[in-house]
């Protein structure tokens, strides 16, 4: 065997499979006010916030878990869950890094997200989630220096309740659909970012989740706050280990952005998306949505999704400032039994809105992959326009790619351009490459590499290189 | 409204010459009907335009009875001229000529029973509708190798006998092997509100060829709607053409289930609409088989309060490799009040296909109207001018040449 063999052998696992031996506080099991009063309860919430979970909670009896999404999966028992896990030893919060419990440093730097190190070297700061608290946050002093607020939300809602109070539930109201309106009510930790007026953050901040407990839902809430004139790049991560149940992660993330302001959200999701035969894996079922409140603000997507069981998120915009931007850019990889049901939606409200989607959907084994958007030009949104372009690459004749997208223009001044393809490598492209030496395996990661380039463009470089590996490893076995 | 539904069938009943097996086939699709109601928009192919909202609107008080025992007089003056065809008349409901006099009579048969299946699955509640209260169904059947001479034309009409009622008709066609039909469905200018349903079925044999055409251009006030399930065999080629802006409302659905190995299926429409029209086509291809190739082209012309909806689908089996579908849709807003709404969608399965759909929406450009202005035309003209070229696309998609001049002198398009 030869060392690229090898290589592929230790790859085709999920090398984030393992799990950390750690002493738990888990809530009792199951959706009840009681669990929600001790998650406020153990996160010393104030009576606001108990009150946000609670009437979120009288909204979710309501309301009735949609289904008419493509995969379909079987009946989550919402009695048999925890909705929250945290280490032991985070009961009394580390003060510093120093202080961390070395098992849960070790968990990290498993992941590739030391965080000791980081904090000294790459200037990229880092807060991670463990299952439902946040264990650290890189950085703090220099992001400090500019007014930046970088933190857990549970520290935000004690330091900056005034913040926390005006804009959490803006975006994703406690009224929204089934997920969302389950997450606040339950959630229990996340970032909460806030960039002051006319502060270009001078790093990129960035998130690492990861669901370690068994039985457990991980249900993060990220909030962040571009104020006038600022702008902010912010990367997300996520694994999970490897286990024969599914899991269910329900985040909600709110993005707003002021007047002139910039947000730039990344996303690389490698959930674990169980076991070649479809056993186990994440069900990431998360809403993500960005509020382009303000004047020529704009919100940017990027997201790489290459795990999880199912996948079913629409990161979306509603660009209500005038001269408002959105863009979404999309690599959605399944293999084996993996399902993804995933797209965007573009809300136009304000003049002269603009907004770009592309997508890049792979599929091969028995995966099924869909997406589907919303383009909706209100008639008050003149001289807006869209462009959106999905593409989608198929590997075998076990998988589906399918793509549908709503298309609604009320407005006579605006223009909405969508394009689609279905096709798979053309064998042409395969025996060019063969012919100049690279085995099919290669050959089809060069070009699968070079179909997704457009998004992968929009990565910041430290994750443009993970994403491209990923892109590669996911589809390890496919071609044959 | 069941007991209306109830008492309107029992009138029905009394009236024609149903028999007793008869009678229980069309009560379960009354019950059926009952059960579900007209379709509304919590249903996913109903989302854009609400027809049960329609209805209530429009029309308070919809009868559901018809009267079949009684028969209209023909008026000529609905006639086409300048081109020799085949005629059914169907007037109030009822089927009350169908004239093959051009054509060999011993190559066409028609049979006529009111109890006739639906060969698929249907969770249509209209279909129900129909097959609940529709009259004799007809099956023309064309024998093989038989090229009809002229076009059938299908007329629909009505008169001011009739108001607010809710009018079915059902037509089932056998293309035999290797036969050819062109057809098409002419709609009248008649101005009560009433609502048609429409049910065709097409079987089409191995290389037979259908040309089917729609024709809705003079403004009326019915709401109607057309289902089309079309089967098709080995090499067969079915053609469809919809000219959809003259009803209130008019919602075209085509069924297209490409069952043998290079059959092909083309479908184009053209949407020009005003005043608080509602239109929409929706489309479903099936490749079923390996080899078979489908394409699409709708367009739509909105000016002020009207409203379009494009719904195409296409479904790509895991056997159907080698397919090649097409989807194309596009539509001008004239007016602020104006809206086109959009779902192409791809359902695939199999991975050496070629699939793709494209969608654009916008006003017209305002640089062509400065191009032909400065060479002499008026805004108005310029306008025209855009628009005309812009439709010319769809209609020269039509491959019979007859046919083709006949729609543009109809529609009044320049060549």
């Amino acid at each position: 065997m030869d060392t690229r063999e090898k290589d592929i052998e230790k790859l085709k696992d999920y090398k984030y499979g393992f799990t950390t031996d750690i002493e738990n506080i888990k809530a009792p099991k199951g959706l009840k006010e009681d669990v929600i009063k001790f998650i406020s309860n153990i996160k010393k919430e104030p009576q606001w916030m108990l009150d946000f979970r609670l009437k979120a909670f009288e909204r979710l009896k309501l309301l009735k878990e949609p289904n008419w999404q493509k995969p379909k999966y079987p009946k989550i028992n919402y009695q048999d869950l925890y909705y929250y896990s945290a280490p032991k030893s985070m009961k009394d919060k580390p003060k510093s890094l120093d202080e961390l419990d070395p098992k849960l440093l070790e968990t990290y730097k498993k992941l590739g997200i030391p965080l000791q190190e980081q904090a000294r070297l790459n200037g990229i700061a880092v807060d991670a989630v463990f299952d439902s608290v946040s264990v650290a946050t890189t950085f703090k002093g220099e992001l400090t220096k500019h007014g930046i607020i970088f933190c857990s939300m549970s520290e935000a809602i004690q330091k900056h309740p005034d913040l926390v109070k005006k804009y959490l539930g803006t975006v994703i109201p406690v009224t929204d659909h089934f997920f969302a309106t389950l997450n606040s009510a339950v959630f229990t930790d996340g970032s909460f970012v806030y960039i002051p007026e006319g502060v270009k953050c001078p790093m990129e901040l960035s998130t690492y989740f990861r669901i370690n407990a068994s039985e457990t839902g991980q249900f993060e809430r990220t909030l962040i706050i571009a104020d006038k004139g600022s702008y902010v790049s912010y990367l997300e991560g996520c694994t999970a280990p490897m286990r024969d149940e599914n899991q269910l992660h329900a985040a909600n993330v709110e993005l707003i952005a002021l007047d002139d302001a910039e947000i730039k959200y990344s996303t690389v999701q490698n959930w674990y998306p169980g076991d070649e035969n479809g056993k186990g894996g994440i069900y990431n079922f998360v809403t993500k949505r960005g509020l382009c409140k303000g004047k020529n603000s704009k919100i940017s997507w990027t997201q790489v999704e290459t795990g999880s069981a199912i996948t079913w998120k629409y990161p979306s915009c509603i660009l209500k400032g005038d001269n408002s931007i959105g863009e979404f850019y999309s690599i959605a990889i399944t293999n084996n039994h993996q399902k993804a049901d995933t797209g965007t939606k573009m809300i136009h409200l304000g003049k002269n809105t603009k907004s770009k989607i592309i997508s890049k959907g792979i599929s091969a084994g028995f995966s099924d992959m869909t997406y589907r958007g919303l383009v909706d030009i209100n008639s008050k949104a003149k001289n807006s326009s869209n462009y959106t372009q999905c593409d989608s690459l198929l590997m075998g004749n076990k998988c589906g790619a399918h793509t549908v997208p709503y298309i609604k223009n009320k407005n006579f001044d605006s223009n909405i351009a969508h394009e689609a393809t279905t096709s798979k490598i053309s064998e042409e492209q395969l025996h060019y490459c063969q012919q100049r030496g690279l085995n099919p395996e290669e050959a089809v990661g060069l070009i699968v590499n070079g179909f997704c380039k457009e998004v992968l463009q929009q990565l910041p470089m430290e994750f443009a290189v993970e994403a491209q590996k990923l892109v590669g490893i996911s589809l390890e076995g496919s071609v044959g | 409204m069941s007991e209306q539904l109830q008492s309107d069938f029992e009138k029905l009943v009394k009236t024609s010459k149903f028999s007793n097996e008869e009678i229980q086939f069309k009560k379960n699709f009354l019950n059926n009907f009952i059960e579900k109601g007209f379709p509304n928009r919590k249903q996913e192919d109903w989302k854009f335009l609400d027809i049960s909202q329609i209805i209530k609107k429009s029309i308070s008080d919809l009868s559901f009875f018809n009267d079949y025992s009684q028969s209209n007089k023909i008026d000529p003056s609905i006639f086409i001229d300048g081109l020799e065809h085949n005629k059914i008349i169907f007037i109030n409901g009822r089927i009350e000529k169908i004239d093959f006099n051009f054509e060999d009579q011993k190559k066409i048969e028609i049979i006529d029973e009111a109890k006739n299946d639906i060969s698929f699955d249907n969770e249509n509640s209209l279909i129900d509708l129909n097959s609940a209260f529709t009259d004799k169904v007809f099956k023309i059947l064309i024998k093989k190798n038989y090229t009809l001479k002229k076009p059938l034309i299908i007329y629909h009409s009505t008169n001011d006998k009739i108001k607010s009622t809710n009018i079915n008709l059902r037509l089932d066609f056998d293309l035999g092997e290797n036969s050819c039909l062109k057809l098409i469905d002419y709609f009248g200018n008649s101005t009560a509100k009433n609502f048609i349903n429409i049910f065709y079925n097409f079987n089409l044999e191995k290389d037979s060829i259908l040309k089917n055409y729609k024709i809705d251009k003079f403004r009326n006030n019915n709401l109607r709607y057309s289902f089309n399930n079309i089967e098709q065999g080995h090499n067969s080629v079915s053609e469809t053409f919809i000219l959809s802006a003259g009803s209130d409302y008019f919602k075209n659905e085509i069924n297209c289930n490409l069952n043998g190995e290079y059959s092909s299926a083309f479908i184009n429409g053209i949407f020009s609409l005003k005043e608080n029209q509602q239109h929409e086509i929706r489309t479903t291809i099936n490749h079923l088989v390996e080899n078979t190739k489908s394409h699409q082209l709708i367009k739509s012309v909105l000016g002020k309060n009207s409203k379009s909806a494009y719904q195409g689908r296409i479904f790509v089996n895991s056997k159907a490799q080698k397919t090649d579908g097409y989807q194309l849709s596009k539509a001008i807003l004239l007016d602020e009040t104006s809206e086109f709404n959009a779902k192409p969608e791809l359902e695939i399965y199999a991975d050496d296909v070629k699939c793709s759909h494209g969608s654009a929406s916008g006003s017209l450009d305002e640089n062509s109207i400065f191009y032909l202005m400065s060479r002499g035309l008026n805004y108005q003209q310029s306008k025209e001018l855009l628009i005309n070229g812009f439709l010319m696309d769809v209609v020269e998609k039509i491959t019979d040449l007859e046919i083709k001049n006949l729609i543009i002198n109809i529609f009044g398009l320049k060549q």
